[in-house]
């Protein structure tokens, strides 16, 4: 065994990569509570002193501080940046200076210029004219390759929001491996793998020997780049300090080369505190000091920035990085993988303060540590910045070393990967089946001419039927842009330094996603529980609906109409499940449309279930607001009901109460006289 | 037989113990200044519900309620339907389901018998009542909620010869409910009585006038200010004074 290894058992994980086998022979399950944690160092309180000072600064100019026009980003295109180099123990910027955005123009080099533009700087006009002329990029590919069809689709947005102009994001790398086996073991791994493709010379295999080659350049660099900071991460790291730079440097390759809707980071608690066990054991590290990393961690993921434009961060009501990493969880052999590392993670929240990135999403499971959900619990009351997955669900496909990307996309860390692929918008797709095809607001012919409904009251049937045919259509033009804006990620937006950290033969997710169930599940309530008349205008266009009488509505645990919108999820699925997908990318739909839903409710009409031109949507799989008068309980059991299997990228709720509707404070009432007397 | 409902809430976690089910009854012959449901009052409105159809919604979610949870029926004025009551508890325990009841004691009359023997037929189904005496002064009381007082103090007596468990509940509003000398007289009322399981201080609140405002209806606390959580803990204390006192002269007697 290596030398970095001693204290380490087992002999699988050390013969080939298998970072998951380390885990479960090397990790100490935790199920005692928070009273181990340490204070923030002073060195801690400087630096995020000088965050602070930053971010206020990045403010006062309007959002963005710098931002890199001339270089353009790759894993060694800049020199080391640093908050104070004497004070930081975990290093690493995305350019040579803290809060400077890089330039990232292999997506599409006009939005690279936009958001420059629109942020009042402007791209060296060399490198405009090379990504014009000489470089093409993963935008102006959809474009050559684009029918009509998706054009119109795309303007209208009955689908939105799709990867063809920005990074795709949501892969993510098992950057662990960086620090378990070390640059120099990944490459000759990935010498094998190329040496190990076919011999007949498929676009398959000719493909695969080119990404391989791309990996390995990628690795080469990561190396050079971390020896920029000073830092050998050519063999493992040897002890717990190392490992988290190694899995960072990791992780800052990949938001250096790119600018990905969702830039997760996986699954690395659990990992990390195998190394902080065999080191507080050793004695090398103190408590304090191992906690001063993790906060530095933190600190540098909540520093990752990228250059996007206005109308980006409309549709994601900011400029999120979605630096998600999943804590906990349950091991399938039934143990717990809650460590003392995962109560670190979460202690950054109360170290440093509340803050939406890193996205610290906990795997729930029921069977978890009572001291840990305690913990949980905790934190959440106190700063509201936990995000909670259902582990117990997810771990029957995944097993148990899977990470979300974004917010819910599950994914086997560094085997299996997604192709992120927006939405589309069903609640749009209802009326364009109403309207045989016209859209609603631009009154353009923008989907198949069917026969629109007639007469002046909506029938169920005939509603559903024609609705149902225009779901094939969307699923049919949707799936097939998929197709090319995969197509052309791969070819000129290649994610080298995540696949470097992905086993040869991965498995690709081909993720769609739904906008507007719950608007399509109260419509079809209405048409079928109460009258809707409708109304149209001078062209004959349906573009208002009068509806009387009471209909059940979604989130009230109501199976009438909860029904209605789980057979939509599922025949929306069928529909994607016909059709050819690129790269053999199984199939899934997700619901969770947290940020976007604003920007679609803008762009769809009147809609039968009373909801007015430009209004919002609901977020994700939630009811549409105020409708759900039934309290918490049955608003969730209807969101509950929508079947995994056919959305089994995601599922999200978006919850809030205030404190005083979950129970009153001990003080107030602990529920017990003979205490209140004692 | 049916009851009257005004809604159901299936998050409920201040209605009793655990996380509940709660069903808001239609009905309430009380007319408290602060009550915060002046949409529950009317005997008539409501919607006619079934004891097995609140059920099964209860089941639906069990998951939620396991823990120290149940099953709550607040108001409205739950009493005032007790035929339905007894059949909605009959069956909650046949479902093994914690049952609560939240009143105010208005329905209970001394010289009621056929009221009094069904709340003998219920009370046997009943695991909990929140027993909410608003004054514990006659006069004060008849103010307040436009009712005399005298039968809620002899429900929470009969409560006690029942040995039901009682939490008593008592909204603390400021100028209003707030005289520690009552306070401390409630205290000592519900000092004596041996089911007392726990008091629960409420404090005075004033999210309820938007409602008021919206039914047309005359808000007679407006510009009483809501009760803050370290006064409220200083007027729970009197009544915890009034409680030891009770207890202590029982305990020399």
């Amino acid at each position: 065994m290596r030398p970095e290894w001693t204290g380490f058992v087992g002999n699988k994980w050390d013969r080939e990569v298998n970072t998951r086998d380390f885990i479960q022979k090397n990790y100490t399950p935790y199920e005692g509570d928070d009273s181990f944690l340490a204070e923030p160092t002073q060195n801690t309180k400087d630096l995020w002193e000088m965050v602070l000072d930053l971010s206020k600064k990045e403010r006062e100019a309007g959002g963005v501080l710098d931002m890199d026009t001339k270089v353009v980003s790759t894993i060694t295109s800049h020199g080391p940046g640093y908050l104070d180099k004497s004070k930081e123990t975990i290093v690493g910027f995305q350019t040579d200076a803290p809060f400077k955005r890089s330039l990232q123009p292999y997506g599409g080099i006009r939005m690279a210029e936009k958001a420059c533009a629109d942020n009042g700087y402007e791209v060296d006009p060399e490198i405009s004219e090379f990504f014009s002329t000489h470089r093409k990029t993963h935008n102006a590919g959809c474009f050559d390759a684009y029918n009509q069809e998706m054009r119109a689709c795309r303007s209208s947005h009955i689908i939105t929001g799709l990867p063809d102009a920005y990074g795709r994001g949501r892969i993510i790398g098992d950057y662990r491996r960086v620090a378990l086996y070390g640059i120099d073991r990944l490459i000759e791994d990935k010498q094998d793998q190329k040496n190990s493709t076919g011999r007949v010379m498929t676009d398959e295999v000719i493909r695969l020997r080119e990404e391989i080659s791309e990996q390995i350049v990628a690795l080469k660099m990561m190396k050079e780049m971390a020896a920029s900071y000073g830092c050998d991460i050519s063999k493992p790291a040897s002890n717990v300090q190392e490992a988290i730079q190694a899995t960072y440097f990791g992780y800052l390759c990949a938001v250096k080369e790119q600018n990905g809707a969702a830039m997760s980071l996986g699954r690395t608690s659990t990992f990390l505190d195998c190394y902080a066990e065999r080191d507080l054991k050793n004695g090398t590290f103190t408590e304090e000091q191992i906690q001063e990393f993790v906060d530095h961690f933190i600190m540098k993921l909540r520093c990752i920035k990228f250059a996007r434009t206005p109308e980006y961060n409309q549709i994601f009501a900011g400029d999120p990085v979605w630096v998600t990493e999943s804590l906990g969880g349950m091991g399938v052999d039934g143990r717990s993988l809650v460590t003392k590392m995962s109560f670190r993670f979460l202690h950054t929240l109360t170290n440093l303060g509340a803050s939406p990135e890193p996205n610290l999403t906990v795997l729930w499971s029921t069977r978890l540590p009572e001291n840990w959900k305690r913990y949980c619990a905790k934190m959440s009351i106190q700063t509201s910045s936990i995000q909670y997955e259902n582990d117990d669900l997810m771990r029957a496909t995944h097993g148990d070393d899977y990470g979300i990307a974004c917010c819910v996309s599950s994914m086997v860390i560094g085997k299996e990967m997604q192709f992120f692929g927006a939405r589309a918008n069903v609640a749009k797709c209802l009326l364009y089946a109403l309207n045989g095809g016209v859209d609603e607001v631009t009154k353009k012919q923008v989907g198949p001419k069917y026969r629109p409904v007639t007469g002046d009251v909506l029938d169920y049937d005939d509603v559903w039927d024609k609705f149902m045919d225009m779901l094939e259509w969307q699923a049919d033009v949707y799936v097939n842009t998929l197709n090319i804006i995969h197509y052309m990620h791969d070819k000129y937006c290649y994610e080298r330094a995540e696949m470097a950290l992905h086993d040869r033969d991965v498995k690709r997710y081909f993720a769609t996603g739904v906008a507007g169930l719950s608007i399509v599940a109260d419509s079809l309530s209405a048409i079928k529980y109460a009258k809707v008349e409708v109304v149209r205008d001078e062209d004959g266009v349906i573009v208002d609906f009068k509806t009387t009488g009471e209909f059940p509505k979604y989130g009230n645990d109501d199976d009438r109409v909860d029904d209605i919108a789980q057979e939509v999820v599922h025949r929306f699925m069928t529909a994607i499940r016909r059709h050819h997908t690129y790269r053999e990318g199984v199939p899934t739909t997700s619901i969770l449309t947290i940020t976007s839903n604003v920007t679609y409710g803008k762009a769809t009409g009147n809609t039968p279930d009373g909801r007015k031109k430009g209004q919002p949507f609901a977020p994700g799989a939630n009811p549409m607001h105020g409708r759900d008068t039934h309290g918490a309980v049955a608003s969730l059991s209807s969101v509950s009901k929508l079947p995994f299997k056919d959305a089994q990228d995601g599922i999200s709720n978006t919850f809030t109460i205030i404190p005083g509707a979950l129970g009153k404070e001990d003080q107030v009432f602990s529920g017990d006289i003979e205490l209140e007397l004692k | 037989m049916k009851g009257r409902i005004h809604s159901l809430e299936s998050f409920g976690t201040v209605d009793g113990p655990g996380t509940r089910f709660v069903v808001f009854v239609q009905g309430c012959p009380m007319r408290c200044a602060y009550c915060h449901n002046p949409d529950t009052w009317a005997m008539d409105g409501g919607t006619m519900m079934e004891p097995a159809e609140i059920i099964e919604q209860f089941e639906k979610n069990r998951p939620f309620y396991k823990n120290d949870g149940g099953l709550t029926v607040t108001g409205g004025e739950p009493l005032m339907q007790v035929d339905f009551l007894i059949d909605l508890f009959t069956l909650a325990k046949e479902h093994n389901i914690h049952t609560c009841i939240d009143s105010s004691g208005i329905a209970y009359k001394e010289n009621n018998t056929a009221f009094i023997q069904k709340l003998d037929k219920l009370m046997p189904l009943t695991d909990l009542v929140m027993l909410d005496i608003k004054h514990i002064d006659p006069e004060k009381h008849k103010e307040l909620t436009s009712q005399p007082n005298d039968g809620i103090l002899a429900f929470a007596k009969y409560l006690e010869k029942k040995q039901v468990p009682v939490w008593i509940r008592h909204v603390i509003v400021p100028g209003v409910t707030d005289d520690e000398k009552y306070l401390y007289q409630l205290g000592h009322f519900i000092g004596r009585l041996s089911n007392l399981k726990a008091l629960d201080a409420l404090p005075y609140h004033t999210m309820g006038e938007k409602k008021y405002e919206s039914l047309g209806m005359e808000y007679k606390l407006h510009g009483v200010p809501a009760m803050d959580q370290k006064t409220l803990l200083v007027k729970k204390q009197a009544i915890l004074d009034g409680i030891k006192a009770a207890r202590k002269e029982m305990e020399q007697a």
